[in-house]
């Protein structure tokens, strides 16, 4: 394959074509949302303007198109992330309800009072609250693994947490706020010599490097599409066939069932169980392009693109004055978060916008770790495969600029 | 210059940027009886106004907390526009302010808005009308008497 050449890799999205604010458009955002390559749009437009029906049920040739996409979307999954069998790749709106998946059905079955559930206090809301929540209505206890000054997990602290109550290990893979990477691959090791079960959070890691659920280890693996250059609404909940066919329904409705009566109901088999209502077709179909996208130009030279951009940008930003990286982890994918002397985040987002510069301002959901750091907010450049040295280098002079403002 | 940079300068006036590093009356006035907390869960920005009411009038009044430079200079600002003004007079501000900072210098009394007119830029920039209106959203909670959090959102 040839080396990435990054100049005809933006030509494939539309979007970074134009100028915002008359300036051209530079997007270090990406850990929000992912811009769509031309491949995806036109997936999606394809689809609808040639096989939408709905899926599952009809008996007629568009019926049978559309159920044929929608089931092939799932297989496009399952090779990307190298799990065992289609039916292990359930589709879900996003990261955030995979995760209020587990919660609900593993968790409600197998939690209870005195039990405890172990996260990281570098998790963002989505694998914060549903476990929360969890604690709240079984009467478990949330435990938290502490993060280093510099925003690492403390892993000598893990062994204690995992004790004889721990039901499950719920950890991102990278961390949004801080772009750590997490060795989960040892944590999942870890738990399950114990017996725990392990959620992986991959909203920020399947874009960044090829993730393999059985080199892992883990029991589930939850990622979103809009994340990783497909559409917003679809997402993926990667489960092992044994912990899926073992847990409850998640929400009731048409196609997760077999058979209805008033006095009795037959659920579906696995993924289907967990699919109730008309899935997000064009979303899937969607998120399968991107996959193919994402293969044509091969996970590994994109992780190099990215770990050589992070090293420039890295070292760009050390350089301006008074700025300080919240997050200086020896593994670090794609987020780079950081604060500019005192000037606050949000006047920092304001002034960079005004050159055109699209960045995070905030707590990025996940204030836990914000406040391990003593800061409100942080401003975050977040990189994805589109971006360049060119764009670190207007992020600088755009920092130059807010430094002048606030004089 | 682009018309970015003149939005900018307009946002970020001298004395906005001054009262963001000097914020005034930024404490807790002693003797307080009214006070309430106001925060933006988007962005995380806090902070508390506590107030000392003699009978219908403001006689003394403070801020706390963190919050970027429109909201502290807003804060700021307000504190001294205040100041022994009654409750309905401080109101009637507000609503100036908030008719400023949404629809623009044109739509308001200028000269009624004294140094408050200063954020006037804020309007060229949507999302940062609730920096400019979370101090006065929770001062209006602490002359009401809430003391349940005040949310902008």
């Amino acid at each position: 394959m040839s080396a990435f050449d990054v100049q005809r890799v933006r030509e494939d999205f539309p979007i970074l074509r134009q100028e915002v604010r008359g300036r051209p458009l530079v997007y270090l955002d990406s850990a929000a949302t992912a811009q769509k390559p031309r491949a995806v749009i036109d997936a999606i437009v394809r689809f609808y303007e040639h096989d939408n029906a709905n899926v599952h049920r009809g008996v007629h040739v568009l019926s049978e198109r559309a159920t044929e996409a929608y089931e092939g979307a799932r297989g496009t999954v399952r090779e990307f992330i190298n799990a065992r069998d289609a039916r292990e790749i359930v589709f879900v709106r996003g990261t955030t309800e995979a995760i209020n998946l587990v919660a609900q059905t593993y968790g409600r079955k197998n939690v209870g009072p005195g039990d405890e559930v172990l996260i990281t206090h570098m998790e963002h809301h989505a694998n914060i609250v549903p476990w929360r929540m969890l604690c709240e209505q079984t009467g478990a206890t949330l435990r938290v693994i502490p993060v280093d000054d510099r925003g690492e997990l403390v892993l000598d602290a893990v062994d204690a947490l995992l004790t004889e109550k721990t039901r499950i290990l719920a950890v991102t893979h990278v961390s949004n706020a801080l772009g750590t990477v997490n060795p989960v691959k040892e944590l999942t090791r870890k738990a399950h010599a114990k017996g725990i079960p392990v959620l992986v959070d991959g909203a920020q890691s399947v874009t960044h490097f090829p993730v393999d659920v059985q080199d892992l280890g883990c029991d589930f693996y939850a990622f979103s599409g809009h994340k990783m250059f497909g559409p917003t609404g679809i997402g993926v909940l990667y489960g092992r066939l044994e912990r899926l066919e073992s847990m409850p329904p998640y929400q009731g409705g048409g196609d997760m069932i077999l058979s209805v009566t008033m006095e009795k109901i037959t659920y579906n088999r696995v993924p289907h169980r967990f699919e109730a209502g008309t899935p997000n077709l064009e979303g899937a179909v969607g998120l399968a392009a991107a996959i193919r996208y994402l293969k044509g130009l091969g996970m590994e030279a994109i992780a190099e693109h990215d770990r050589a951009l992070m090293a420039y940008a890295t070292q760009a930003l050390e350089a301006v004055p008074g700025l300080r990286l919240v997050g200086t982890a020896r593994e670090k994918a794609g987020v780079l978060s950081f604060t500019l002397e005192d000037i606050h985040p949000h006047d920092v987002g304001t002034i960079l916008d005004r050159e055109g510069i699209c960045i995070r301002t905030g707590h990025h959901c996940a204030q836990p770790v914000m406040q391990h750091f003593k800061v409100p907010a942080t401003a975050r450049a977040s990189l994805a495969l589109y971006n360049t040295r060119e764009d670190v280098d207007a992020l600088v002079r755009g920092l130059h600029k807010v430094r002048e403002v606030f004089g | 210059m682009s018309s970015g940079s003149d939005d900018l300068k307009d946002l970020y006036q001298e004395v906005v940027l001054e009262h963001s590093k000097r914020p005034r009356n930024f404490r807790v006035v002693e003797g307080a009886n009214r006070e309430a907390a106001g925060h933006n869960p988007l962005c995380g920005d806090q902070l508390s106004v506590t107030l000392k009411m003699e009978g219908d009038v403001i006689r003394d009044i403070g801020f706390q907390g963190q919050g970027c430079a429109i909201s502290r200079a807003s804060a700021s600002l307000m504190t001294g526009a205040v100041k022994d003004k009654s409750k309905a007079e401080a109101e009637a501000l507000f609503e100036l302010v908030h008719k400023l900072v949404t629809e623009g210098p044109e739509s308001v009394d200028v000269e009624a808005l004294g140094k408050m007119a200063v954020l006037s830029g804020v309007s060229e920039f949507p999302a940062r009308v609730k920096c400019a209106s979370l101090a006065w959203h929770t001062m209006r909670a602490a002359l009401e008497g809430r003391d349940e959090a005040v949310s902008t959102e």
